[in-house]
């Protein structure tokens, strides 16, 4: 939904970025109000993954100009945790496996996190155990998961509702969803679209990071954006998305070229 | 030069002295220190000059009060129920003092000592190693208990020392089919030595479950060796858990001696600071279709250092045994040191050996994954050591999983 005077919450400008010694990002421009759902669409390789994980924080990726806002504060001034405390949630296209380390402990450790940032009580283990159990709704997911061992040996799909557990219990304010829609199945995507769906309120916002128009058929963008050489080359409203999926990504190297003509 | 051959070398000045001002030899194990004391005077103290010890030199107990640890404090009191029996062992006085053994648990004879002790020790090939001689010559008592045929128990064994030398001697015959699962929990709180010899003798169908858990301190040494001696069809599940001792050296030895038992061992080992924790592992095959399934655990943190040395013997007698030796080990710091080992002898040619070695620091993705959640760096650090940790731990006796605070251990630089 799109409201003009809406609070900013996430303000990219001109930003640069690199890992090890090849540029990566290469001046990404993005505005993000409250109540937006954003689509940033790409080929592979194009950074939309770079983008996503430099706004949280990774630290393989060094940034080498432009700035990112959240709420007013510079984002790359802080910590990956203080980031996600504040609510801003990354959910991973690759999320990382981790034997040995309860998903129920993680959770509970995360959430109360995020909790004690927003001046709420922590939970303990059984008011959480309630909070938990409520949220697995919102993904349709087996209790079973909670025992095992962060993602260990779940499937792509399991992986990807797991990440949506992790948003609906965190309640960011900027969730963006990298690939959430890879390898789920017909049912698990529906699950997870509406779930996307039902966290989304007038004061949040989400930018889904995604190659596929049957996404965008379940959570209507307000924006499209289309990222190449690791910046946003275009924006549309939804039917840029359409056009994508007719047209292919040929274009861009037109319009690549074209821009390089400029500089040059 | 003649004083030379008369005098002895400087290196065992201090185990001359120590030898010196031990008490005459007495009580039921006479005979046993007796053979200690002069097998000690002839051995050499073993230094980084032999294979075995190239890591882990024992020069280092001359600056330890080795004077027998005077009455220790009780961790737990002693007490005995139906099926199980908790046990204070300090060295000197008489665990089983007005404790009433629960039934199907006997005291072995004077006689059945006399055959039984020293016969795993032979059996796994380490009755005469330095550390098992040095528990010779000083112990003084064994807690040596038969579990009957068909017989369940558990045993808890507490010591705890603050200064000085504390010698633990203990044997267990298991009968056929009998049961024991075993908790030992071995602390130091001071400048001292630790020094355990256990052997156990499991009959055919045998189960032994026994979990090892050896907290010390920076200033403090542990020396043991576990020996144990399967029959076909038994069971050994052996978990140790080592932290905080300035020096450990643990050495497990399994002999199957008709094969076609199954032989489980975990070891974890933490160390910092300076500390040294060394386990030397033997398992031999004797007989065919003998299995083992082996994972050794290190995290090694400050300057510290871990050592594994696995040895696996499969003479050609022992065809068909599985086996599989895994040594997995956390770095965290680059002044720290780990060595791993694993020392295959395959002769046999109808087996399946596995054995594999991993070091590593903390992964970067999985700290950044915690901390993408808001888990700040040091407790996103805490869960992923705790969960390295928690593979071995699990495997532990649900009474000994109890006794490791991994939360407090010192995992960081000291
Ligand atoms: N840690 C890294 N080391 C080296 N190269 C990297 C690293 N991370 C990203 N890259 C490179 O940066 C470029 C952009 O990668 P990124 O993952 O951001 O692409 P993407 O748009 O998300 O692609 P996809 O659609 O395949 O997910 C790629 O060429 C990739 O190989
Ligand atoms: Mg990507």
């Amino acid at each position: 939904m799109i409201r003009p005077d809406a609070p900013v919450l996430l303000e990219i400008r001109d930003l640069h970025a690199r890992v090890e010694d090849k540029e990566i990002l290469k001046g990404v421009n993005l505005t993000i109000r409250a109540g937006e759902v954003h689509a940033v669409m790409g080929r592979n390789g194009s950074g939309k993954s770079t983008l996503s994980k430099v706004l949280a924080g990774h630290p393989a990726y060094t940034v080498t100009g432009g700035s990112v806002h959240y709420r007013g504060e510079n984002l790359l001034d802080l910590d990956p945790e203080k980031r996600a405390r504040i609510g801003v949630f990354l959910g991973f296209q690759y999320p990382v496996e981790i034997p040995g380390v309860s998903n129920l402990e993680f959770l509970r450790v995360a959430t109360n996190a995020r909790r004690t940032e927003q001046g709420h009580e922590e939970l303990d283990t059984f008011a959480f155990e309630d909070l938990v159990r409520e949220r697995l709704k919102v993904v349709q997911m087996d209790p079973a998961f909670l025992d095992r061992s962060v993602n260990e040996g779940f499937s792509g799909g399991e992986k990807k509702r797991n990440e949506i557990l992790q948003m609906a219990l965190l309640e960011p304010l900027v969730a963006i969803l990298d690939e959430t829609d890879s390898g789920l199945d017909i049912d698990a995507l529906r699950i997870v679209a509406a779930g996307v769906n039902q966290l989304a309120t007038a004061e949040n916002a989400t930018l889904l990071i995604t190659h596929y128009q049957r996404l965008l058929d379940a959570i209507t963008p307000d924006y499209v954006h289309v990222m190449a050489a690791g910046r946003i080359l275009r924006t549309g409203g939804k039917e840029l998305a359409l056009e994508l999926e007719e047209r292919g990504y040929d274009w861009v190297d037109q319009e690549l070229a074209a821009l390089a003509g400029e500089v040059a | 030069m003649t004083a030379s051959l008369s005098a002895p070398t400087s290196r065992a000045a201090w185990l001359e002295r120590w030898l010196s001002q031990l008490p005459e030899p007495s009580g039921p194990l006479a005979a046993v220190q007796q053979r200690g004391r002069q097998a000690l005077s002839q051995l050499p103290v073993p230094s980084s000059r032999v294979e075995e010890w190239r890591f882990t030199d024992l020069a280092l107990l001359q600056d330890l009060p080795l004077t027998q640890a005077a009455g220790t404090s009780a961790t737990a009191a002693a007490s005995s129920d139906a099926v199980g029996l908790c046990l204070q062992l300090d060295g000197s006085t008489d665990p089983l003092a007005g404790v009433a053994l629960p039934a199907g648990v006997q005291l072995l004879s004077e006689s059945e000592l006399a055959q039984g002790l020293g016969h795993t020790l032979a059996a796994t090939g380490c009755h005469d190693h330095w550390p098992v001689e040095l528990n010779h010559a000083s112990a003084g008592r064994v807690l040596a208990l038969r579990v009957s045929s068909r017989c369940k128990l558990r045993l808890e064994l507490h010591s705890s020392v603050s200064t000085g030398l504390l010698p633990l001697r203990v044997l267990l015959v298991l009968e056929e089919k009998a049961e024991l699962e075993l908790c030992q929990k071995l602390e130091a709180h001071g400048s001292g030595l630790t020094s355990l010899v256990l052997e156990a003798h499991l009959a055919r169908g045998a189960r032994l479950d026994h979990g090892l858990v050896a907290s010390g301190c920076s200033d403090a040494a542990l020396l043991a060796h576990l020996a144990i001696e399967q029959e076909p069809e038994s069971h050994v599940a052996l978990t140790s858990v080592t932290a905080g001792w300035g020096l450990a050296r643990l050495e497990p030895r399994l002999v199957q001696v008709d094969g076609q038992a199954t032989s489980t061992l975990r070891g974890l080992q933490l160390v910092g600071g300076r500390q040294i924790a060394d386990t030397h592992s033997h398992v031999l095959f004797a007989g065919p279709e003998g299995q083992l399934d082996q994972l050794h655990k290190a995290v090694a943190a400050g300057q510290g250092r871990s050592v594994f040395n696995g040895a696996v013997q499969v003479p050609r007698a022992a065809q068909r045994t599985n086996a599989a030796q895994l040594s997995r080990n956390l770095l965290l710091s680059d002044r720290a040191r780990i060595d791993t080992k694993p020392e295959l002898e395959i002769v046999a040619d109808d087996v399946k050996c596995a054995h594999g070695a991993t070091v590593s620091s903390l992964q970067t993705d999985e700290l950044f994954y915690l901390q993408s959640r808001g888990i700040d760096a040091e407790q996103a650090s805490g869960l992923l050591k705790r969960a390295f940790c928690e593979e071995v731990l699990r495997d532990l006796p649900a009474v000994a999983r109890r006794w490791c605070p991994i939360e407090q251990w010192q995992l960081e630089d000291a």
